[in-house]
């Protein structure tokens, strides 16, 4: 089994609208998920779905290749988007607390919980309330319980709104770590930068449909269009490629002397056959695939489904 | 599963116990209880400033038959009304009593003149012994002397005697029965109220500090339901048996401490006694008095041993307990279901409209303890706590009893049974005015 999670043809009404529609997803053992999509996809419901906090009206969920049942809860570790603390709680004692509902041992818990909050800077903050937390420490203390009881599974609803940008800094280096350690980590997000840092696989979800799957370079890959920018040296101006048709110059300016032009193969030629296309021109400095972004692609995807 | 709720009791219970005002209730409760009750004796014994009456009494008859006491002084006038009047508008007296010439004939023309609102205890102390007189004057008119109606008058207080099943006869103390009800029943109106809304706070907070997400990924939302609504049952458990405790420690301190606290002070039979002479000059009056006086405080103490306390409190803790779980999964679905405190109040109403209910009917069910409406309202499950606690010094039935038990124990998994469903959905709705409509969207689903 490669897959942590599936999903398989998982539907979901709420009174007067569908919320997922047959969606099939498959979360790779060890990899870092995406599920990405505009505001009301269904991403949350998925994510509540697989939490197990509400069930599905058709389909399954798969953990591990067994059908997910209430046991699982203590594998997985989650931080909901819109996530709070008992504010007149003591740090410790709140973080403790929780970490006993995922199963954990009261003493080999403040153990642990100490390491965490003396990595973190929090451990002044043990016998206070919550309350008296700045709203990044918080976020701290958040993190930490989702992941204190070291799950198989991480999952992260938006986990970069609100943070700044030095606690999203040390999140993105927890994640990679959390990875490295053996876990699994799906999160959602708006925020196409970080997908492209962290994320080795996606899904896409608009209007509670899964439009677009798989490996983020695959994808991009898939979504490139033969496009390439190259830089050639030794020209006056501008410059044409004798077989207009099948090498179609989309732009082209002039950059400290060089001159940079964006070309597009049609007619199934290669990449070999543009360069030696071009070594004809002039010189040529650079020459690099134009590869969409993934907020492009993102899109692109969601309006072309519109 | 379990062991998950037992985590939550204990943070529910804990949580609650080590926060100042609880303990500042649990000790303060039984000092406050105890101030209640003796307040008014208290209060009773401040004498207010003295109220002075003018009497112009134009038949001569009446004027010398006022006698001070009750803060009230009366002043005989031989003048006529006007100058009276007069003389309560330089606020000599707080009021002019006036008698005119045909008030025998037509009691209708008596007056009482005052500038500002008149102080009913000397109004009604006033037409008590102008009754009184008139009536000596109509009997003495017919040829019956004062003397024969002094030895005919007579204080009845009837012994009521019940008779068991098994023949047996046991005095019944309604009075005392009927004090015991009302106060056991306001008490568990009052912990339904004051603990049922705790568990709404309680879950109001968990939706609205946004923690709720968090832990039910970790339980069920129905473990985390009732993890609540049964650590707020032991907090309300605890502080009424430390309450039990503290007062049975204080009554025995004070009677240690003041051993006729709960009898007669020679002074005040003294203050009776002289009183009595004073008025009716007769000592086997006297000794009536005394003998009336001591029965019935003798009467009170008998009849407080002779209710069986066991009973007593354990029946409290299981309609405390029953009432409360009916009602806290209500108040926990109104918690879930709203999103700030203000939006409770349309789904509060009917909710606590049948515990209004039970204690205004409650004051019926003391009169007639054994009649049909004690029996419903004991026996349907939202009333039953409050009246079962207020029949049940008067002696209940075993069938009734067991009936209503019986019943508030299917009526609480009812309840709790519909909480749960409303619970799930509604924790997890933010920023939307929930209707009654959405709320049976979430019954039936």
């Amino acid at each position: 089994m490669n897959n942590l999670i599936q999903v398989n043809s998982v539907t979901k009404d709420f009174t007067g609208h569908r919320a997922l529609d047959d969606v099939t997803i498959r979360v790779p053992k060890q990899s870092i998920y995406g599920l990405l999509g505009p505001n009301g996809a269904g991403k949350t419901t998925l994510i509540r779905i697989i939490n197990q906090i509400i069930g599905p009206d058709k389909g399954e969920i798969l953990f591990n290749g067994e059908k997910i049942r209430p046991h699982h809860v203590e594998k997985i570790g989650y931080l909901p988007e819109e996530r709070g603390l008992y504010k007149k709680m003591k740090v410790g004692e709140q973080a403790l607390y929780l970490a006993q509902l995922k199963g954990l041992q009261y003493y080999q818990t403040k153990k642990l919980l100490k390491e965490w909050f003396e990595k973190f800077d929090l451990l002044n903050w043990w016998d206070k309330k919550a309350e008296t937390l700045s709203k990044g420490m918080q976020q701290k203390l958040q993190f930490i319980i989702t992941v204190l009881h070291n799950p198989e599974l991480l999952i992260f609803d938006e986990p970069f709104s609100g943070f700044d940008p030095i606690n999203v800094n040390i999140l993105k280096d927890e994640i990679f770590k959390l990875k490295e350690q053996g876990a699994t980590i799906i999160f959602s997000t708006h925020d196409m930068g970080s997908v492209e840092e962290l994320c080795d696989e996606i899904a896409l979800i608009n209007k509670s449909k899964k439009v677009l799957e798989g490996n983020v370079r695959k994808i991009k890959k898939e979504h490139a269009k033969q496009i390439f920018r190259v830089e050639m040296a030794g020209l006056s101006s501008s410059f044409e490629i004798p077989n207009k048709n099948d090498f179609e110059i989309i732009e082209q300016s002039t950059k400290d002397g060089l001159i940079e032009a964006v070309i597009r193969i049609n007619n199934d030629k290669t990449t070999n056959d543009l360069l030696e296309a071009l070594i004809e021109v002039g010189n040529i400095v650079s020459f690099n695939e134009v590869i969409p972004s993934m907020n492009e692609i993102f899109i692109k995807t969601v309006l072309e489904k519109q | 599963m379990f062991k998950k709720i037992f985590i939550i009791i204990k943070r529910e219970f804990l949580s609650r116990v080590r926060k100042k005002s609880f303990i500042v209730m649990t000790i303060l409760g039984p000092i406050l209880f105890a101030a209640l009750i003796t307040l008014p004796v208290i209060i009773a014994r401040l004498s207010d400033s003295e109220y002075s009456v003018a009497v112009v009494d134009d038949t001569g008859l009446f004027y010398d038959r006022f006698e001070d006491g009750n803060d009230v002084v009366f002043t005989h006038l031989p003048v006529n009304l006007n100058d009276a009047l007069e003389l309560l508008h330089r606020e000599k007296f707080n009021a002019v009593l006036h008698i005119p010439e045909v008030a025998f004939e037509s009691p209708a023309t008596l007056r009482i003149f005052t500038t500002k609102a008149v102080n009913i205890k000397a109004k009604i102390h006033v037409e008590n012994v102008l009754k009184h007189e008139f009536e000596s004057l109509k009997l003495g008119a017919r040829g019956i002397d004062k003397d024969v109606l002094r030895a005919i008058e007579t204080n009845i207080s009837i012994q009521a005697v019940r008779i068991l099943k098994d023949g047996m006869e046991q005095t019944d103390y309604p009075e005392v029965s009927m004090a015991l009800g009302i106060i056991s029943g306001l008490l568990i109106y009052l912990f339904i109220f004051l603990f049922g809304s705790q568990v709404l706070r309680g879950v109001l907070e968990e939706k609205t500090s946004r923690i709720i997400e968090v832990i039910i990924s970790s339980v069920k939302p129905f473990q985390l339901m009732m993890g609540k609504i049964v650590g707020v049952a032991l907090v309300g458990l605890t502080q009424f048996l430390i309450w039990v405790f503290l007062t049975l420690l204080l009554v025995f301190v004070v009677r240690t401490a003041v051993p006729d606290m709960f009898q007669f002070t020679p002074d005040e039979q003294v203050h009776i006694t002289s009183a009595q002479m004073l008025d009716t000059g007769r000592l086997e009056e006297h000794m009536d008095t005394i003998q009336y006086h001591d029965t019935t405080a003798g009467q009170v103490l008998e009849s407080l041993s002779a209710i069986n306390w066991y009973v007593m409190i354990f029946s409290f803790i299981f309609f405390f307990l029953g009432g409360y779980f009916l009602y806290a999964a209500l108040f926990a679905a109104i918690g879930s279901a709203v999103d700030n405190e203000a939006d409770t109040q349309q789904f509060m109403l009917p909710v606590t409209i049948p515990l209004i209910f039970a204690i205004i009917f409650g004051q019926m069910v003391m009169v007639n303890p054994a009649g049909s409406v004690a029996f419903w309202l004991s026996i349907i499950p939202l009333t039953s706590p409050v009246i079962m606690m207020i029949r049940i010094p008067f002696g209940v039935p075993f069938f009734d009893l067991y009936l209503s038990a019986f019943l508030l124990i299917a009526g609480f998994l009812f309840t709790t049974w519909l909480a749960a469903k409303i619970y799930r959905t509604g924790i997890l709705m933010y920023g939307k005015k929930v209707s009654y409509k959405d709320i049976w969207k979430w019954i039936k689903y």
